[in-house]
């Protein structure tokens, strides 16, 4: 094993499942004590090629180096012994178990976990202090906000001896806080000679803590560079393989008549908890209103709310002047007729359904509507006409209206949804998560359509995770954090660190920085 | 190009006729076989036995009646049980709504039997749905309102359906010139017309209750795939999220498809009951309202493939019979192992054989094009 030799090495990996080749003759080389990045879109094959090197999958040829020697892995467990650690996506814990006993699950030494739990909890406190990676080792998981349990994820996988770690979209569920102090640590486990593996679609964090970093592009590795020597645009260039636009192109909003207004709305879920908590709000025409939060602070309910899913507990709504709460109005269904259009956060969960052809999915919420009816019947080339029109002008592939929902993929799925709802020329149209699984090239499309409708003089709310977009898209910005609303800004005035310590929580954020202004 | 083909050849289409014809043909093939090998091991020739089922069933004009009779309560309860599949629901009641459908039905037939037959038949097929559909729509409001499952609940008002006809037949409606649980026989005015009536033909039981089977279908057809109702319905029962997103009430079309679904079921008390045996039974569902379920899933909640199973197992019930008549090893029960194995291979391991001629026919397929290209 000679000192030059990478930590981590792929010769010419393939894998097909079925006709679909989703790692195309992958080669790659990550240097010990460096971290590297891997860029792609959806559906680039970033997933399928780390899934291989942590042995879920077996790579159809090809060979894993680890340390300069040939190492076979053939499942997690021989990946684990080669000193590969995962943090994936989604937290792999069990909520109701101490920190601890998460952190030994499977590698418990023995019948007695007493002994395992005395020498894991010593083992623990070295690796906390090396690392300053510090949790309480007994705290219940389940009680931990997101970015702890994502602390506990290294700290499992560095307990389990990993000298390289994998990260897969590790910044997806923090605030921009706590994705810096996440920097942090990966900043310090590269300093203690540890490799990182950092699987991302944001290049911003790419551009911010890698060393070096891939880009993938339907399953081929199309570039390896220095981050030094490289730069957004180019890489979202290699990515999609044609130049795109990152910033919105728009002009100043021109607000009118506020539309819709949002007076002390709460909100309680089956439960008794309160999602939403005095919410005021007004959705101007002609204007984009964007609200920013880390997830699960009360957007989505928001959202369900004005789309007349969920019945508010108390307070108004109010639309062009007429009271919407505890009226005959209020369902999702009268909302759509006076003139709401709703795209959902997950188009998967809610706004389709998946086994439907597209043209049936062209009518959901509007299946009662004349234009689809004839008589008794539903009149099905109306709606396969209608269908072919929306594909055609949101660019849908495959452009066949017959297709069943589920053989398109995400970002044309979004169209669909974002077809259906804007091409009822709604006046206040309530956008959730617009691009979230969606291709660059898609977003780039989907935010054009947005200024379209907003300078058309509609009211437009989006609610979205992605700070950028809210910051690139909204005119207005208003931050939510446990249910309520923290502040709200001007376009003009947000700036990211602002953003950040209201999703936070932090009140005086917006107020400081106006006695400054 | 080919590449783009190979590249997209995971989506590629399976043509209708490989899902709806060859892989439930491959089935039954392999039911038949496992019931062939049962049948040599207690010492009897399977093909003959496959011959005897078949002649049975189909191999004269007498036959053919019996087996669409049987036919007609399977297409009932198969379509009672598609309409709710439609709407993500498990009906395993239709055989408790049958009961009532009956009991509807009889009430028609003894209470109003002083009207002319044109007012007795709408006025039966009314009562059949009616009280077939009021049964269902007791579990259906618990499940939407309550949550209590609709598979638990179902199964208890069988037996609640089963001892409210016992009730009746030995308490209200006996006759009281009889001994046995049943009612007075229907006077002849109100019976359903019988296909011998109208065509040549051997005396069967086969009944115009046939003709609404047909009908009913149809309509099974245009509401599900061609009407709002049925579109909700399905909307319902695919995507409840989506349904509430989209201003679909999942607990209205909850007990709408269970409604339709009782009131299907309820039909089998028309053929039965006011179309053959002419006086209300005990027992009379005779377990159609069960195989149901095994014809909607072979069928796949479609009505002609619905059509299609209906006919299979009516002639298993016509040719089993014949069977047992026939031969002299298999009896009865023979038979219903034969119709269980049926049972087992398109219903429960529909998708045994699914992926490997699934994989067959890309292949196939695939070496199609390249050749042409």
């Amino acid at each position: 094993m000679s000192e030059q030799s990478p930590a981590l090495e792929l010769r010419r990996i393939n894998k097909s499942f079925g006709p679909v080749h989703a790692n195309k003759n992958i080669s790659l080389s990550v240097d010990r004590g460096s971290i590297h990045g891997i860029v792609g879109e959806n559906g680039a094959g970033k997933s399928t090629l780390m899934s291989i090197v942590y042995g879920f999958y077996q790579a159809d040829s090809g060979d894993i180096y680890v340390n300069g020697q040939i190492c076979p892995i053939e499942n997690p467990q021989s990946s684990i012994e080669a000193g590969i650690g995962m943090v994936h996506q989604h937290f792999m814990l069990v909520d109701t178990f101490t920190v601890l006993e998460n952190i030994i699950l499977g590698v418990e030494n023995g019948y007695r976990l007493a002994g395992g739990l005395a020498s894991a909890r010593k083992e623990l406190v070295r690796l906390e202090q090396e690392y300053a990676l510090e949790v309480n080792v007994d705290a219940i998981v389940g009680d931990l906000p997101v970015g702890l349990r994502q602390r506990v994820e290294i700290l499992k996988a560095l307990y389990r001896g990993a000298e390289i770690l994998i990260l897969d979209e590790p910044t997806g569920v923090l605030t921009p806080q706590e994705a810096d102090h996440l920097f942090r640590i990966l900043d310090t486990l590269r300093d203690q000679g540890k490799t990182v593996i950092l699987i991302t679609h944001k290049l911003r964090e790419i551009m911010a803590i890698t060393d070096s970093v891939s880009v993938m592009r339907r399953g081929e590795m199309v570039a390896h560079v220095k981050t030094s020597e490289t730069s957004q645009p180019a890489l979202a260039e290699l990515m999609v393989g044609r130049s795109v636009l990152l910033q919105v192109e728009k002009k100043l909003a021109n607000p009118k008549d506020t539309l819709v207004s949002i007076r002390n709305l709460n909100y309680e879920d089956t439960d008794g908890v309160p999602r939403l908590k005095d919410i005021n709000l007004d959705l101007k025409a002609g204007e984009i209103l964007g609200i920013a939060g880390v997830s699960g602070n009360g957007q989505s309910e928001l959202l369900e709310v004005l789309g007349g899913i969920l019945t508010p507990k108390s307070g108004s709504i109010r639309f062009e002047g007429q009271e919407l709460v505890d009226s005959k109005a209020f369902t999702a269904r009268n909302l759509r007729k006076i003139g709401f259009g709703h795209v959902p956060e997950d188009r998967q969960r809610s706004g389709l359904v998946l086994s439907f052809s597209a043209n049936e999915c062209t009518i959901l919420g509007y299946h009662d509507e004349p234009e689809y009816n004839r008589g008794l019947c539903l009149d099905r080339k109306a709606m396969v006409e209608t269908c072919r029109n929306y594909i055609k002008k949101y660019d849908v592939r495959p452009p066949d209206p017959y297709l069943k929902v589920s053989g398109f993929s995400g970002g044309n799925q979004q169209k669909l949804v974002l077809a259906r709802e804007m091409e009822q020329n709604p006046d206040v149209l309530l956008v959730g998560q617009p691009t979230r699984g969606v291709d660059i090239g898609a977003i780039e499309f989907i935010h054009k359509q947005l200024i379209m409708m907003r300078d058309a003089g509609k009211a437009i709310l989006v609610v979205s995770v992605e700070i950028d977009e809210v910051m690139s898209l909204a005119d207005r910005i208003a931050v939510m954090f446990d249910g309520g609303i923290v502040g709200e800004l001007s376009a003009a005035e947000a700036t990211e660190t602002k953003l950040g310590l209201m999703m936070a929580g932090v009140k005086d954020a917006q107020s400081e920085t106006k006695a400054a202004i | 190009m080919a590449e783009e083909q190979v590249k997209f050849g995971a989506t590629l289409k399976i043509p209708g006729w490989v899902s709806y014809a060859l892989i439930p043909f491959v089935n039954l093939l392999a039911a038949l076989l496992i019931s062939g090998i049962v049948i040599l091991i207690i010492g009897d020739n399977p093909l003959e036995a496959l011959k005897v089922l078949i002649y049975g069933a189909f191999g004269y004009p007498e036959a053919i009646g019996y087996t669409l009779y049987y036919t007609t309560n399977f297409i009932f309860t198969g379509l009672a049980v598609a309409i709710a599949f439609h709407c993500g629901l498990f009906n395993i009641g239709a055989e408790g709504q049958a009961a009532l459908g009956g009991i509807g039905v009889s009430l028609v037939c003894l209470y109003f039997d002083n009207l002319p037959i044109w007012i007795i038949i709408p006025l039966a097929m009314i009562a059949a749905a009616i009280f077939g559909a009021a049964w269902a729509y007791i579990p259906a409001y618990l499940q939407a309102k309550r949550g209590s499952h609709i598979v638990i609940t179902t199964i208890m008002f069988n037996f609640i359906a089963a001892s409210i006809l016992t009730y009746l037949l030995v308490d209200i409606l006996i006759d009281p010139n009889g001994q046995s649980p049943e009612s007075r026989p229907f006077i002849e005015t109100t019976w359903l017309p019988y296909f011998h009536d109208f065509i040549a033909m051997p005396n069967t039981p086969l009944n115009i209750s046939f003709i609404y089977a047909l009908v009913l279908s149809a309509g099974f057809y245009f509401l599900v795939w061609h009407t709002r109702w049925g579109y909700e319905i399905r909307v319902v029962g695919q995507n409840e999220a989506a349904a509430r997103y989209s201003g679909i009430s999942p607990s209205k079309n909850i007990i709408i498809a269970m409604m339709i679904s009782g009131g299907l079921a309820g039909f089998v008390g028309i053929n039965e009951l006011q179309g053959v045996q002419h006086r209300l039974i005990l027992d009379f569902t005779g377990g159609y309202g069960f195989v149901g379920i095994a014809v909607a899933l072979m069928g796949r909640n479609h009505p002609i493939g619905i059509f299609l199973a209906a006919l299979l197992f009516g002639a298993l019930y016509q040719g089993g019979s014949e069977l047992a008549f026939e031969m002299r090893s298999i009896n009865k029960e023979m038979v219903i192992v034969i119709q269980g194995l049926i049972i087992l291979f398109s219903g429960a391991l529909e998708h045994m054989f699914r992926p490997k001629i699934e994989a067959a026919y890309r292949r196939f397929a695939r070496v199609q094009t390249m050749g042409a290209s």
